[in-house]
């Protein structure tokens, strides 16, 4: 059976974000999975949860660990994404003034997502919510 | 040294803004956010950043700043070239990251 | 280079971590943006940055950088030294802009990414 973590993630709070990804990071090592491959799976994880924080209300992080891959689902509520495609460009980036100031905003978060993943899905329907989808190979 | 000056000596392309071309140089300042830049960054200096949109401009010409390098090979956003053409702050890049160019540049404004 | 000798060239002081931390650090990365420092993929680097908070802690945990350089006297909050502490990261704090401090380390012999 393939070992599931589930994580809540809470929309405009910085502080906790990266929490999820932190414990994931944990579990990976302990499995004794690749560094490489532990590095692309939470910069990826990472830059989802943080997406959640920066531009929704609040999401719903899981991993399942099977053998030989990790799966992560994240779904939130939220404005939603209008163009996925543009949201999917580097440099393209609606995040606030505040949001900029703390470092984040660069528009490269879902690119970094991309190159990290091995499968990667977006759903978003505008004013209701994001799932994203991703597959990891060990 | 003239904002001309550095831009051959290091390769830098010019986007905008040559009407301050001839500014001279008074040093450099790193960041990537615009309060630190609004904080901090001193006149006549030069500005490297990753940062790509029209509040650049705003900012660099607030502090009057000598000229913008945007690293990593991005492209400025089309508002900001308008932007760097309209207050005469030259817009340049290069396809070096900022430590490679920042520790560059600072040989030649070291005292 | 050893942490130490960063210390000694950007008079800096640890904020946490051990000075005497035998790591060799080859390369240099400045950068304030945090999606920006989850593309690196070396593990020898010092990142010198002008922020100064948690998620910038939290960021490179998952970037796997091993030693942080916090420019313009930006202080760690206890926070910030804290989570360094247990995840293992060696902050250290500098008076240095971050022009200055990149200046100074890249002709010491740090070396750019790629
Ligand atoms: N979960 C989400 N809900 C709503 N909008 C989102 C979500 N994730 C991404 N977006 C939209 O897609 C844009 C691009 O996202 P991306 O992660 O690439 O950049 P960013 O979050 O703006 O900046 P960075 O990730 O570099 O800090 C965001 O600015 C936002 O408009
Ligand atoms: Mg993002």
């Amino acid at each position: 059976m393939a070992e599931i973590l589930e994580f809540h993630i809470k929309g405009g709070d910085f502080n906790l974000a990266g929490k999820a990804s932190s414990k994931i990071k944990k579990k990976l090592i302990q499995l004794g999975v690749e560094t490489s491959t532990i590095k692309r799976i939470v910069v990826a994880t990472y830059e989802a949860e943080l997406n959640v924080v920066a531009h929704a209300r609040e999401g719903k992080l899981t991993a399942i660990f099977e053998p030989d891959s990790i799966r992560i689902i994240i779904a939130d509520s939220g404005p939603g994404i209008e163009d996925i495609d543009l949201a999917m460009e580097a440099g393209f980036s609606t995040a606030t003034k505040k949001v900029r100031e703390m470092g984040f905003g660069a528009g490269m978060g879902l690119p970094n997502i991309r190159k990290n993943t091995d499968e990667l899905e977006i759903e978003s329907k505008v004013g209701v919510g994001t799932r994203l989808e991703m597959i990891i190979y060990y | 040294m003239k904002v001309v000056e550095l831009a051959e000596k290091f390769g830098l392309e010019i986007f905008s803004g040559n009407v301050g071309l001839q500014k001279e140089i008074s040093g450099g300042y790193v960041s990537d956010l615009l309060s630190d830049v609004m904080g901090f960054a001193l006149e006549n200096q030069v500005w490297i950043t990753l940062q790509t949109h029209q509040n650049v401009i705003a900012i660099a010409s607030l502090k009057d700043l000598a000229a913008v390098i945007i690293v990593k090979g991005l492209q400025p956003d089309p508002e900001t070239v308008k932007h760097s053409e309209e207050e005469g702050i030259p817009l340049l890049g290069t396809d070096m990251e900022t430590f490679e160019i920042a520790g560059k540049i600072y040989k030649e404004f070291e005292i | 280079m050893k942490v130490s000798e960063l210390i000694k060239l950007t008079e800096g002081r640890i904020a946490a971590g051990n000075p005497e931390e035998q790591i060799n650090i080859e390369r240099a990365f400045s950068s304030d943006l945090m999606s920006d420092v989850l593309t690196l993929d070396d593990h020898h680097i010092v990142l010198i940055t002008g922020l100064a908070n948690v998620q910038l802690i939290r960021t490179v945990e998952m970037a796997d950088v091993p030693v942080v350089l916090l420019c313009r006297n930006k202080p760690a909050t206890p926070e910030m030294v804290n989570l360094a502490n247990e995840i293992g990261i060696v902050l250290v704090e500098t008076h240095f802009s971050i022009f200055r401090a990149s200046g100074v380390l890249y002709q010491n012999g740090l070396k750019p990414l790629y």
